[in-house]
């Protein structure tokens, strides 16, 4: 497992070589020393867990954003992009989880986007049709031609569109982002073939995934980072899976988290799904009691946020049973008396032009409560500092604005509280305000579900832990699980588990 | 309430204005006077304030006081009798009116501006082909004495102020103002948005209905007796510093900015500048307070009042 960043096979041409990338924003490091190489040929998958640097790294490629430090060399020579389109030119092709595709057009009309071949001032919609059916059949797909509307197309197809633009534009990096996140499984393998044929033709493949199994399948090499930092570069045949896990989250639990209950709690059942789902989600099986706080652990898309919005009522559940009522819409969940601390705080959570106290009494204005908690009294106990009601919540801190949406669900006093994300984009103090609160409430007997895709926090604050990956549950973990054990649930599929 | 501080300076400086150039305005009957004219614009820019602040518009209010004022002057037709049932049928109209457009715009989805552009467009054609251009029939005295004595102008405009305060401070004016800053977070914190918004739009009916009421006393009838008063009741919200799109502002402002555009006309027209300025002053006045609004808020971003 030594690095072999420096040493890549010496038989093959290095295309791009990144050397010691760092990059800042607003005063805060996100990246420092990345080095990153790639062959001609190569597959070459970056991994890492959320917030570890990757999309960024591959921004600074794509000359979305500009190093701070470090070098970016292709083929050779030096470059430093100041606009996308100096990347393309210089054969860098992205192709982002979400497509930039025309839904309206033609394949080959997005194909030639920007850069439509013309003859005597005049579009040439036959060369254009000509050399997209060249580079189709090419990757041998014949399912659809160049005349066919994106819209049309299912999502493998558009991202054929998407790979057929990149060899247009004679990319020679490639960087795939989360490829497979919207494919149907039998959709993978034909991503696969595609990834050899660019490997075929020479092009250097940056292959951007959370799911272990996809590369070891594909890569020649994988780097992993961690905290925007390089952490390793290894030969994919030289590692297992467990090292890369350990690789990806080994570090401490540093944070502080309130002390769990001595017994594990088991109060009345205050909510139970049995093989509940709807679009996103399928087979829920889930029990909350009053007392204990349910962690859910899962990549981003394995439907964790869908989950507490169907609990919610928000976007309900469609099958399976969920008691004591199955909310249809926001209103009969919060008449059950659940509430949900939303992840966009600012989009889905606060009317941010509006005062703390309106904020704080949204919930019970909306659903005619009757008892109005004195508001005064409730934003002292979430501890919002200082606790003035007539301050517009966009001039509060993020921390603040969190404690003032926790406000809003206290006032009616919800039997079972969701949180999702609940301390994302908060300062230290804030969390550990927000982090009590949550144990307190679970103390006093509200059964709590929370999301979180840090799991030092998940794994501090939960008293057990469901790992959701595609929509299902994938396993359950008990209190004190580690990080290695969830990623492995949540990440890999049978290759780790 | 600090955004509309503005409003109220500019207003008292136009009431001194005013008073320089025609002392008489200072007087009792003078000032009633003033009071009397304001009062319909005043209450249109109430009920367009609250589908406003809702972040919808209503464009169908002019063409619904001239409605009003037409069915009246037709069905009363000099008869005192019918004062009274007319009156009743004047306000179910409006309410009808107001709950068509908003069950348009929030269950068809229809754009507000284009649902109500659209009923203000039916509404203008049915009072032509009822009328064929000029109205028939007449009020009666017990009708037109709304519009004409000041003091009831004056109480009736003193109690839609009070309502529409009474009704911003109750729950229903705290969730409309949620909706129109956050929809999405209303609507995930339990707020039946569509409903509220619906509500809006009938208050918005209603207060058409009310000022229809005034202006046939006022101004008598005639088909165009509520022309372009839609983009005077807008013009007035904004003036008082309400945001378009929704989420900001204070009622009383966009009262007060209802008092600030006819305490402009009065002053023009004490200065002998043509009435056919009017739209123009309206146009620089409507831009104007919207860029303003718009500048106001980076600057907003800039105070330190992070806490």
């Amino acid at each position: 497992m030594e690095d072999i960043n420096q040493k890549p096979a010496e038989s093959a041409q290095v295309i791009l070589r990144m050397t010691g990338i760092g990059k800042s924003f607003l005063g805060i490091r996100v990246l420092r020393g990345i080095d990153l190489s790639a062959t001609a040929g190569e597959v070459h998958a970056v991994v890492g867990e959320n917030g570890a640097g990757k999309s960024t790294l591959m921004k600074i490629l794509a000359g979305v954003h500009q190093p701070d430090e470090g070098t970016v060399e292709i083929g050779g020579t030096t470059r430093a992009f100041a606009h996308p389109v100096e990347a393309q030119r210089a054969g860098v092709a992205i192709i982002y989880q979400e497509f930039n595709l025309l839904p309206e057009r033609s394949v080959a009309d997005n194909v030639f986007l920007g850069r439509e071949p013309t003859r005597r001032g005049l579009l040439d919609r036959a060369a254009m049709d000509a050399a997209t059916s060249r580079l189709l059949d090419e990757l041998d797909e014949h399912s659809f031609g160049p005349r066919d509307l994106v819209k049309d197309l299912s999502v493998a197809q558009q991202q054929v569109v998407e790979i057929v633009k990149a060899l247009s534009v004679d990319a020679r990096i490639v960087v795939m982002d989360e490829p497979t996140a919207a494919l149907a499984e039998h959709e993978v393998d034909l991503l696969y073939r595609l990834i050899r044929r660019l490997q075929a033709r020479g092009i250097a493949v940056l292959y951007i995934s959370h799911r272990l199994r996809e590369v070891f399948d594909l890569a020649d090499r994988v780097t992993v980072l961690k905290d925007g930092a390089h952490v390793a570069t290894v030969a994919a045949g030289d590692v297992t899976v467990a090292e890369l896990v350990k690789m990806m989250v080994g570090r401490e639990l540093d944070a502080y988290f309130p002390p769990r209950a001595a017994e594990p709690a088991a109060g009345e059942v205050r909510l139970t799904l049995a093989q509940a789902g709807n679009a996103k989600l399928d087979g829920i099986d889930l029990e909350l009691r009053a007392g204990e706080i349910v962690g859910v652990a899962g990549l981003q898309g394995s439907g964790r946020s869908s989950l507490a919005k169907a609990i919610f009522g928000a976007e309900p559940f469609t099958r399976g049973e969920m008691t004591p009522v199955r909310p249809a819409s926001v209103r009969e969940g919060v008449a059950a008396g659940i509430g949900l601390v939303t992840e966009d705080r600012k989009a889905e959570g606060l009317a941010l032009n509006q005062p703390v106290r309106d904020n704080a009494l949204l919930v019970a204005r909306a659903i005619g409560h009757r008892s109005r908690a004195a508001v005064s009294d409730l934003l002292r106990r979430v501890q919002l500092s200082p606790p003035r009601e007539e301050t517009e919540v966009k001039y509060l801190s993020g921390g603040n604005q969190q404690k003032v949406v926790l406000a809003k669900w206290l006032t009616v006093a919800p039997r079972v509280l969701l949180f999702d994300e609940p301390t994302r984009g908060v300062d230290v103090g804030a969390k550990a305000a927000i982090h009590d609160l949550m144990r307190e409430l679970a103390d006093s007997g509200t059964a709590i579900l929370v999301i979180s895709s840090e799991l030092p926090e998940l794994i501090g604050m939960s008293d057990r832990i469901v790992v959701l990956r595609d929509g299902r549950v994938a396993g359950h973990l008990p209190a004190g699980a580690t990080e290695e054990a969830v990623m492995a649930l949540a990440a890999a599929d049978e290759a780790a588990a | 309430m600090k955004r509309a501080i503005p409003i109220f300076v500019v207003l008292a400086g136009l009431l001194v204005a005013i008073a320089a150039a025609n002392p008489f305005f200072l007087e009792p009957a003078g000032f009633l006077a003033f009071l009397k004219r304001v009062a319909p614009l005043a209450i249109l820019a109430a009920g367009q304030y609250f589908v406003i602040v809702s972040g919808e518009f209503d464009l169908s209010v002019g063409s619904l006081v001239t409605v009003e004022v037409v069915v009246a002057a037709r069905l009363i037709d000099g008869d005192e009798a019918m004062t009274w049932p007319v009156l009743v049928l004047l306000v179910v109209i409006g309410l009808l009116v107001g709950l068509v457009n908003g069950l348009v715009t929030t269950k068809l989805r229809v754009p507000s501006f284009i649902t109500t552009l659209g009923a203000m467009l039916i509404l203008s054609g049915a009072v032509f082909l009822w009328t064929g251009g000029a109205p028939r029939g007449a009020l009666s005295q017990g009708f037109r004495v709304f519009g004409r004595e000041g003091v009831w102008a004056v109480a009736i405009l003193a109690m839609v102020v009070v309502a529409a305060v009474l009704l911003m401070r109750a729950d229903f004016g705290r969730t409309l103002v949620a909706t129109g800053d956050n929809e999405k977070a209303a609507r995930l914190s339990g707020v039946r948005v569509d409903r509220v918004r619906v509500f809006a739009f009938v208050l918005s009916g209603l207060s058409a209905a009310v000022a229809g009421i005034l202006l046939g006393g006022f101004a008598g009838v005639s088909a165009q007796v509520g022309q372009s008063l839609e983009f005077q009741a807008i013009t007035a919200v904004v003036l008082g510093g309400v945001v378009l799109g929704g989420g900001r502002g204070h009622v009383v402002a966009a009262i007060a900015g209802a008092f600030t555009l006819e305490a402009l006309f009065t002053l023009l027209n004490l200065h002998g500048i043509s009435g056919a300025l009017e739209y123009a002053v309206q146009g620089v006045i409507i831009i104007a307070a919207v860029a303003v609004g718009g500048l106001r808020l980076p600057a907003l971003r800039l105070t330190p009042s992070k806490v």
